[in-house]
Order: structure tokens, then C-alpha cells, then sequence
């Protein structure tokens, strides 16, 4: 019988970690934490999905050529997300030339972001 | 095993049926490969709006409904344990129970998407929050409020859309199991269903906090 039969415990064990982790996350958007909200919510589904990936989608069990193609989806995914962000976010540390500023940008506000007027 | 059954079970282009097992899994890796940027690039675009927009991002997130988001995640991660029950059910060759829980992830997924289209969709269609059908809202920030309801019907929007294929595809694993046609030498099918299936389900765990949660709910 090719593959590796998974003992039903491991399921439910990490059924209800997911679970636990759904409700921790919920939870943690009504504590304050400033910006670390953000990180914490992205940190538990991360955690969440590395469980769902090595438990329910086997790879833990898999051979090394299922990790490398989940490797390289993901290192595409940083590419994408941190070039683009990269991009955006850098856009006012250095000064625009004379002559060369948009009509349709402002000066960066007191929070950093680039607001753009309507 | 070299009897009839496994004779029947290997495509003639492979070695054995670990080699088929892992060539069919792989091929599901490759396509979700594909799905991760897929969905990748609306992540990315909604990273980019969120910090351009941050006020309107956060005013939209709290118009949402954070007890049948979460509800939801609930009823994902059920439908992805009955799943994986399925995919070992079928691995240990018991029928009756491989059909048992793909009936029962066939149901978690069409709850799924009922309760996102009567309890959400249509209550935010009403409310004035669907940007083009919709979209009556004014009073601060309203433009950005609704560039993030664009998102948010797109995200969730494409992700129901992948959960409708997912139960399409589980409908006719079913009916072919039901027949009798899957056993521990011929389960692929449900293992790389499963496969589509799970990744459905991390999707929303993203899109659960992205959308619901990090809007400072405190």
C-alpha cells in the first residue's frame, strides 16, 4: 500500500490545536497591542497553515520533492510581496527631483503612509 | 502486491504504485504551487491598499462580522478533518466510511458558502457595501471603505468560487466511490482531492484575520 496511513489521533490532536489557534487569534484582535496585532494574527495562521501542511496535507510523510515545490511556491510568494512592498514603501525616503512631482501626491503624512488625494 | 487488483491499479508508465502515488501528488503540488501565487498576487495588492488606505481598511474591517468569519474558519477546519478522514478511510479501503466523510465535507463546504452568502454577502448588499451593485455609504473615508470591500468581495469571492469547484470535484469522488472504485491501491484521486482541499481551507486561514481581525477591533 503505497503512502503512510496517519493514526487517527494525530487528526484530532491537530483538529483541535486548529481550533484552539482560531480561537486565540479572535481573541487577540480585541487586546490592544498597536502594531502588534498585525504580526500576532499573521504569526498564528501561519502556525496554523504549517499544521495543516505537514499534518493534514502530508507532507511531513512526503518525499523531499513535495517540500521543494512548496519551497519555491513560497519563495516566488516572498518575491512578489517584498519587491512590490519594497517598491511602494520606499518611494519617499529619498526626495523627489524639481520639476518631477506628481499632481496627485502629497507630502508623506505624520504616520508614514503615502496618501493619495481623491 | 502483484495481484489482479494492483495490476489493474498501475498505469503502465510507471514503476509501481509508490511511484504513481507520488507522481499524481506532486502534480497536485505543482498546480497548488500556481494557486499560491494566484492568490499571492490579491494578497499582495491588498498589503500594498491596506497601507495606502489604512483609516478606510480599518472603518471597512469593522462593518465585517467577526463571530461568522470565525463560525466559518470553524467550519473549514471541521470540513478539512473530515476530509483527511476520507483520504485514510480510502488509503484502509473502507467504503462505507470513505463515503460517510465525503458526504460530511461535501455538507461543511456548502455551509461554508450558505453562510457566506445569506449571513455576509447578502447582509452587506443590503447595508449599501457592495462597491458597482450597491454601495450607498457616505460619511468618512467612504471611497477607501469602498476600495476595501472591493477586496473583500474579490478575496472571499475567488475563494468561494475555488470551494464550489472543491465540492464539485468531492460530488463526483462520491459517486465513483460509492461504485466501489477506490481502495488502498487506487485512493490518488481522493489524496490529491484532499490535497486541493486543505490548501482551500489555508486560504481562508490568511483571509480570516487579513479581513476580519487586524481592523483594531480592541
Amino acid at each position: 500500500m503505497p503512502g503512510h496511513v496517519v493514526p487517527k489521533r494525530i487528526y484530532f490532536f491537530i483538529f483541535g490545536s486548529l481550533l484552539a489557534l482560531t480561537a486565540l487569534t479572535t481573541g487577540m484582535a480585541y487586546v490592544n497591542l498597536g502594531q502588534w496585532n498585525t504580526i500576532v494574527a499573521l504569526v498564528i495562521a501561519c502556525c496554523k497553515a504549517t499544521l495543516v501542511v505537514l499534518f493534514f496535507m502530508h507532507l511531513r510523510w512526503s518525499p523531499r520533492l513535495m517540500r521543494v515545490v512548496l519551497l519555491s511556491a513560497l519563495l516566488w510568494l516572498a518575491i512578489l510581496i517584498s519587491l512590490t512592498t519594497t517598491d511602494f514603501f520606499s518611494r519617499d525616503w529619498t526626495p523627489i527631483p524639481e520639476g518631477w512631482e506628481s499632481s496627485l501626491l502629497r507630502p508623506p503624512t505624520a504616520s508614514g503612509n503615502l496618501l493619495y488625494r481623491r | 502486491m502483484a495481484d489482479s487488483h494492483a495490476a489493474s491499479a498501475l498505469a503502465h508508465q510507471f514503476e509501481d504504485l509508490e511511484q504513481q502515488h507520488e507522481a499524481a501528488s506532486l502534480g497536485m503540488w505543482i498546480f497548488l504551487a500556481t494557486e499560491v501565487m494566484f492568490f499571492g498576487g490579491l494578497f499582495a495588492g491588498y498589503t500594498i491598499y491596506r497601507n495606502l488606505y489604512l483609516p478606510g481598511f480599518e472603518a471597512g474591517s469593522h462593518m465585517l462580522n467577526v463571530t461568522i468569519g470565525a463560525l466559518n474558519t470553524a467550519v473549514l477546519i471541521c470540513s478539512s478533518l473530515t476530509m483527511a478522514l476520507a483520504v485514510r478511510a480510502a488509503q484502509m479501503g473502507k467504503r462505507h466510511a470513505l463515503v460517510a466523510f465525503l458526504i460530511l465535507t461535501i455538507a461543511l463546504g456548502l455551509a461554508f458558502i450558505l453562510i457566506k452568502l445569506t449571513l455576509e454577502w447578502r447582509h452587506d448588499y443590503l447595508e449599501g457595501f457592495a462597491p458597482g451593485v450597491n454601495f450607498t455609504f457616505v460619511g468618512l473615508n467612504a471611497k477607501s471603505i469602498q476600495l476595501f470591500f472591493c477586496f473583500y468581495f474579490l478575496m472571499t469571492g475567488v475563494h468561494a468560487l475555488h470551494m464550489v469547484v472543491g465540492v464539485g470535484v468531492l460530488c463526483v469522488l462520491l459517486v465513483q466511490a460509492w461504485k466501489g472504485h477506490f481502495g488502498p491501491e487506487r485512493y490518488n484521486a481522493v489524496e490529491t482531492a484532499g490535497l486541493y482541499w486543505h490548501f482551500v481551507d489555508i486560504v481562508w486561514i490568511f483571509l480570516f484575520p487579513l479581513l476580519y481581525l487586524i481592523g483594531g477591533r480592541y
